[in-house]
């Protein structure tokens, strides 16, 4: 299910303390997001890259990952060279090849494999409940991460109550196949496991209040900021403003 | 109906108890009258009986659609009623998954302590020292959803048990435990100085706890006779061996 493949490490970015890197990972990827110059990307790319190395993320597990985010821009090259409009750089058979369609296809692929890295270099670094605590210490939303703790600890629970009526319908000669009654099949599993889900988080919560839970999770790590730490916020502060910097004058 | 008066002076007290679950047609409970003065209680009855609502409804987490629940003499109306009656009650839920919500183990078990205004120091503490007491010490780092099935019932228990509770609600504690964690339980309970209520099918265990009995038999609490000694058969493992039964 949610297997945390970075997520235990000795790098020294598994070593900050996750608030600092979901502030450096969201900056950075807001700024290569949003920004308009080729320089600017390349630079963040460069970035991206640099802090995988710092993270020593084994390029193995990362594969999969370029892989999949990269399927969609591989549907992107496909239809913005045709779809984009303005001048052509040529022609295949008869379809114009618009020069604009290639740019913006080339600026989405180079954006997103930059933000990948980042993201990954950063945030799955620290196992999920690390980064709760994070958000939590830096004031976001209560539910917000309430939502992300919890999911995550009953999505495991979920997907094995839904693997266990799955099994239920195969022991009884369930064969999927494209017909009405495999449709059929599906919805009641994945009904009957929206039904239980509730149920449980039903149970939970009462669970919760039995234990005086009073809307937030209290925290009860006690590590405070390092040096370290601080060195890491000014990093990434002084990066988000190279790239910013880039993005306004190229 | 009393049992017997214990040291602690804690009274849980059900009065005229009715309670329909919405959209059924059969109340669970109709005009339930009850008190417990602390010491250890069995509570019997058939699957669906309502053992569980009747959990529920002592510590607010179900209101009766009429009636009242009394903790030390005073009516308990609003939610920070229960609150506080909360942090003297607590309740051992029948699967322990659903207890234990934070990632891990430590976590878990300083969450009542925190939520009672302990610091983040103090609740440590607490949570360390439950965890001996129940025997998993070294557990605390542990994940909580990667533990076997014994050894998360007992971090349940050590998280209902790190809020110092005097009343302990157990809800069949013996479910899908294997002998040796059903015995660790039993040694663990037995060695408690809590008052406890304790619903179970397992006959042995809760023989071996307590003394009193109640049944619910169609909406109502009849008090079940002391042990009876009678003739019995049953099977264990083995059993055509040479074997000792230990004294109940």
């Amino acid at each position: 299910m949610i297997e945390e493949r970075f997520a235990l490490g000795s790098s020294l970015l598994h070593r900050t303390d996750p608030s600092v890197k979901i502030i450096g990972a969201t900056v950075l990827a807001i700024i290569i997001a949003i920004s308009q110059s080729m320089a600017a990307i390349l630079i963040g790319l460069g970035m991206g890259i640099a802090l995988a190395l710092l993270a020593r993320l084994s390029p193995r597990a990362l594969w999969p990952r370029f892989a999949a985010v990269n399927l969609f821009c591989l549907f992107l090259w496909v239809t913005l060279p045709l779809t984009g409009g303005g001048e052509a750089m040529g022609h295949i058979w008869s379809m114009a090849i618009s020069r604009k369609g290639v740019m913006l296809a080339l600026y989405v692929t180079i954006k997103t494999n930059a933000i990948l890295l980042v993201l990954t270099a950063l945030l799955a670094t620290s196992p999920v409940h690390h980064i709760g605590r994070g958000m939590q210490r830096l004031g976001i939303s209560t539910k917000l991460t309430l939502l992300l703790l919890t999911s995550y600890r009953y999505l495991n629970l979920i997907h094995q109550e839904f693997k266990r009526l799955q099994r239920a319908a195969e022991l009884r000669c369930f064969d999927p196949r494209t017909n009405i009654h495999t449709y059929r099949t599906y919805s009641y599993l994945v009904g009957m496991t929206f039904v239980r889900s509730w149920e449980r988080s039903r149970r939970v919560h009462n669970a919760m209040l039995m234990r005086g839970f009073n809307g937030t999770f209290p925290v009860l790590d006690t590590t405070t900021f390092r040096r370290r730490d601080l060195y890491f916020l000014l990093l990434f502060t002084a990066s988000a403003l190279v790239l910013a910097a880039v993005s306004l004058t190229w | 109906m009393e049992t017997t008066t214990d040291r602690h002076d804690v009274a849980i007290e059900l009065r005229s108890i009715s309670f329909t679950y919405p959209g059924h047609e059969h109340p669970v409970f109709d005009n339930l009258n009850f008190s417990f003065h602390g010491g250890h209680m069995g509570l019997i009855g058939d699957n669906g009986s309502g053992k569980t609502t009747l959990f529920h409804i002592m510590v607010g987490l179900l209101r009766p659609d009429s009636g009242q629940v009394l903790f030390n003499g005073k009516v308990m109306e609003t939610e920070e009623d229960f609150t506080l009656l909360r942090r003297h009650v607590g309740m051992l839920f029948q699967n322990a998954d659903d207890q234990l919500f934070s990632p891990s183990v430590v976590e878990d078990i300083a969450f009542g302590p925190l939520n009672l205004g302990h610091s983040p120091e103090e609740a440590r503490e607490i949570a360390m020292t439950t965890l001996e007491r129940v025997g998993l010490q070294g557990y605390e780092d542990r994940i909580t959803h990667h533990l076997s099935g014994g050894e998360k019932r007992l971090v349940a228990l050590a998280t209902v048990l790190a809020m110092e509770p005097e009343i302990l609600l157990l809800d069949e504690p013996t479910n899908d435990l294997d002998n040796a964690a059903r015995g660790r339980l039993l040694e663990i309970l037995g060695s408690l100085d809590q008052s406890l209520i304790l619903i179970s099918h397992d006959w042995d265990f809760l023989s071996r706890l307590t003394s009193t009995f109640y049944a619910l038999e169609d909406g109502q609490l009849v008090r079940s006779n002391q042990v009876s000694i009678h003739q019995h058969q049953h099977v264990h493992p083995l059993g055509d061996r040479r074997h000792i039964h230990p004294p109940c």
